[in-house]
């Protein structure tokens, strides 16, 4: 890696990062709120990149890993008698990759179209397991939790304001981009988009293929878990709808929109996605998805290297 | 507890011809052009709805059905030239991408044209008779009945029909199929048509036995998505059978637990095929 | 009557043409020679619209007809026979002579009259008119294959390796066929590894090398003088 290059990398990111931390110093409290939740639909969307964007395995399915991670969350903030936030976050990744443990054995024995439909299946389970098991998820009414304070074990503990909370999830999701960063420009990483690129001659190499296809997949169903986490703590409220479809599908738009394969791109297309909705919902309410719909569509067709992609190669010309 | 079955395996059958009809466009879009439709079930949303405005308007069941099969046929025709063609030739995953993003338009749409309420057809074939304990609806019958006719008439357009050969050629060898003059971009613009309008029949058919809400068709799409793949993708007679097995599993499953839960039996019978039997369950084993 | 001009095709990455050029007059059975894997195939392939030649041109009776749609091609007045056969195999005989022999334009008679001189020149296909093409032996395959392409009634057939895999009694039944169509006048562009055959049938060979056009002349010439298949290939 050249040196100027990877110093330029860290100026922006540091650049992007303390805007992101400042910004909502300056914002009206909703609009904090809605930075938060920006970043964890960022880190939802890069997780999915990871399968997606890299190994080149589309998910209609990750709705299972966040909702999972969720409800993980969820049960250990009441089960306990005093809220913890590290206990939140290990039950919840816990159930998360439980559940990418299942998926990473189909994704072996699956490919394309097959994985996709399965793993949308197999979130549907869970939706309705959630939605029906009453007595342990609180089935449509969902659950209401309390918010953990941040602790550092045995020696402080300070509850969360919107600001401080924002810090911490905006630590968080930038540890997680920097790792998954790594990870994509490691031989590792440089493998899965071998895969993505021709399995059969990447097999035919001597790579193992499906190991790297369990790799990937623990790996997004882990950060996909970490967003669930995260949005139990910033919402304290935790309802079947997470685990619909609509979630996975949200997840691929901004896979798509933002630019596969990029890791920044679905951040980008996260925000890109929420900022519109949010904006052309006070005009059109629902109907938002309509001009919505067809701009995917024109972009899948027309753009299928999404906003970033768009951009980068305009700025190479 | 043996009527109970009896009932349950006329139900399975009944729901699993409306739900054949469904999978068979499906199939038979996907084994021509390779195009997983996300948005069928929407198109058989619309077609609900198409049909119960028209009944609303002139009285006429017959009508409806006629009419919301011809505007989804034009209208799926449309869409898969402005959409789909242009996606000819890319991987199976970038259309399932695109059709999910028409899916959420037509949506959207249908609830800007329909508006936000359930829309209900009344029973063209009124009245009940007696099976067992129950006071079952003729029409549920009638209903399975025409969605059985409709397949038997695409079965026999397929076979001895001029453009059911056409249809058939370009399914097994598209590249031959044009080489010998047949003009396989309107044929698979042709296919597309008839597969939306045997959806919007069986959105028709479906809505006197509940009702036609805008979200309705994920169900439908996941449903059907299921039956193609456990009946061998392509195969038509393979979703037929799988579609009245899956129905008669799900059918059987509400016997010991609730309706939504009983779903999960067909969920898993998908995960079952796909790990042991790829190809489906209803195709012979390749030699 | 088929030109094609300077024709360079890319298949992927390959670059398997580099600069073809040949021509095919009215009613002419011409050969074309060469190793396996010079680019033969590519060539009727890029002509018949299969694949799309990144440079060149190709010209059919006074129209450009590079890269244009292959079910068009065929309407123009060409029919191909591929290397493989690829008769539709779910579809019976009678089917797969169907698909040409449903176009537009045709009387009942006619129809008749196309199946009668088929099934003449090609009994067996008269008796399995119901069987599944898929149950045909090789042989018979390729009786369908260029039976199917007759329908079309063409004014030139592109012919990839009729004989490729036949017993010998089947080779000169094809080499009949080959007349038989020379007779009607029928132009014939022909892909062959059994050089004997194809300067029997051919008044023209052209042979092809590493996707170069590297010789032609009158396929008299070539019967006296073997040296030059010789060279090309290696017979």
């Amino acid at each position: 890696m050249a040196s100027p290059t990877n110093r330029r990398f860290w100026i922006v990111f540091l650049a992007v990062a303390a805007a992101l931390a400042l910004v909502p110093l300056g914002l009206p409290e909703f609009w904090r709120k809605f930075l938060t939740e920006i970043l964890i639909w960022g880190l939802l969307a890069m997780s999915s990149d990871i399968l997606i964007g890299y190994t080149g395995m589309v998910s209609f399915g990750h709705s299972a890993f966040f909702g999972l991670g969720l409800y993980g969350a969820a049960t250990a903030l009441l089960v306990l008698r005093s809220p913890n936030l590290w206990a939140a976050m290990f039950v919840g990744l816990t159930a998360a990759a439980m559940i990418a443990i299942f998926v990473a054995y189909f994704s072996t024995r699956l490919r394309d179209i097959y994985f996709a439909i399965t793993t949308l299946v197999f979130s549907q389970i869970f939706y309705v397991v959630i939605f029906t098991w009453t007595d342990l998820t609180g089935g449509e009414n969902g659950l209401y939790f309390s918010q953990p304070p941040f602790t550092i074990p045995g020696l402080w503990s300070v509850r969360f304001s919107t600001v401080s909370l924002h810090w911490f999830i905006l630590a968080v999701v930038a540890i997680s981009y920097l790792l998954l960063r790594r990870i994509t420009q490691s031989p590792f990483g440089m493998v899965l988009q071998s895969i993505r690129e021709n399995e059969p001659r990447t097999r035919a190499i001597g790579y193992h293929v499906e190991r790297y296809k369990i790799v990937a997949v623990m790996l997004s169903g882990l950060f996909a878990g970490l967003a669930g986490v995260l949005y139990a703590i910033q919402h304290r409220f935790a309802a079947p709808d997470f685990v619909f479809f609509t979630v996975s599908g949200e997840v691929v738009i901004f896979n798509v929109m933002g630019g596969m394969g990029t890791l920044v791109g679905p951040l980008v297309g996260a925000a890109f996605f929420l900022l519109l909705r949010e904006g052309l919902s006070r005009f059109w309410t629902e109907y938002y998805l309509i001009p919505l719909g067809i701009a995917f569509t024109a972009m899948v067709i027309f753009m299928p290297q999404g906003l970033l992609g768009f951009w980068k190669r305009r700025l190479n010309q | 507890m043996f009527e109970q079955i009896l009932v349950q395996t006329v139900n399975g059958l009944v729901n699993g011809m409306v739900l054949a009809l469904v999978a068979s466009g499906l199939t038979l879009i996907f084994g021509i052009m390779d195009v997983v439709n996300f948005a069928h079930g929407d198109l058989v949303m619309l077609g609900g709805f198409t049909g119960a405005v028209t009944v609303a308007h002139t009285g006429n069941f017959w009508l409806g059905l006629l009419v919301a099969s011809l505007a989804l046929a034009v209208f799926g025709a449309l869409l898969q030239i402005t959409t789909l063609r242009p996606l000819i030739g890319r991987d199976p995953l970038t259309t399932i991408i695109a059709t999910f993003g028409i899916s959420l338009v037509l949506q959207k749409y249908a609830l800007w044209q329909f508006g936000p309420t359930a829309q209900n057809i009344p029973q063209p074939i009124p009245g009940r008779f007696e099976l067992f304990y129950l006071q079952y609806p003729w029409y549920r019958l009638g209903a399975a009945v025409m969605a059985g006719a409709i397949i038997g008439a695409l079965y026999l357009f397929l076979k001895y029909g001029k453009y059911g050969i056409w249809i058939r050629a370009t399914t097994q060898d598209r590249v031959m199929a044009s080489a010998m003059g047949i003009p396989v971009p309107l044929v698979h613009t042709g296919v597309f048509a008839i597969g939306s309008a045997m959806a919007a029949a069986s959105g028709v058919l479906f809505a006197p036995l509940a009702a036609v809400t805008q979200t309705m068709g994920f169900d439908f799409t996941l449903r059907a998505f299921i039956v193609v793949v456990v009946g061998g993708m392509g195969n038509l007679g393979g979703s037929i059978l799988a579609a009245l097995f899956i129905s008669l599993l799900e059918a059987y499953a509400s016997l010991v637990v609730s309706p939504s839960q009983a779903v999960i039996v067909s969920f898993v019978a998908l995960i079952l095929t796909l790990l042991f039997r790829p190809t489906g369950l209803f195709v012979p084993t390749p030699k | 009557m088929l030109t094609l001009t300077d024709v360079h095709t890319h298949y992927a990455k390959s670059h398997i043409l580099h600069g073809i050029s040949l021509e095919v007059q009215p009613g002419e059975v011409v050969g074309l020679l060469g190793r396996n894997g010079v680019g033969k195939s590519t060539t009727l392939k890029s002509i018949m619209g299969l694949v799309r030649p990144s440079q060149g041109r190709i010209t059919f009776e006074g129209r450009d007809i590079t890269g244009m749609a292959s079910h068009k091609v065929a309407h123009l007045g060409i029919a191909y026979v591929p290397e493989d056969r690829r008769i539709f195999k779910l579809l019976t005989v009678m089917e797969n002579l169907r698909t040409g022999l449903d176009r537009g334009g045709l009387t009942e008679g006619r129809r008749k009259e196309l199946l009668d001189k088929v099934y003449e020149s090609f009994p067996v296909l008269g008796e399995r008119k119901r069987q599944l093409g898929g149950t045909l032996s090789g042989g018979e395959q390729q009786m369908l294959a260029i039976a199917r392409a007759m329908m079309l009634e063409p004014k030139i057939i592109l012919l990839d390796e009729p004989t490729e895999g036949l017993m010998p009694r089947m080779v000169s039944q094809i080499r009949d066929i080959i007349a038989r169509l020379h007779r009607d006048r029928v132009a014939i562009l022909l892909v062959e590894q059994d050089v004997g055959l194809t300067l029997g049938a051919s008044s023209r060979c052209y042979i092809m090398e590493k996707g170069l056009m590297r010789h032609h002349g009158p396929s008299a010439d070539l019967k006296a003088d073997p040296a030059v298949i010789h060279q090309y290939m290696g017979v």
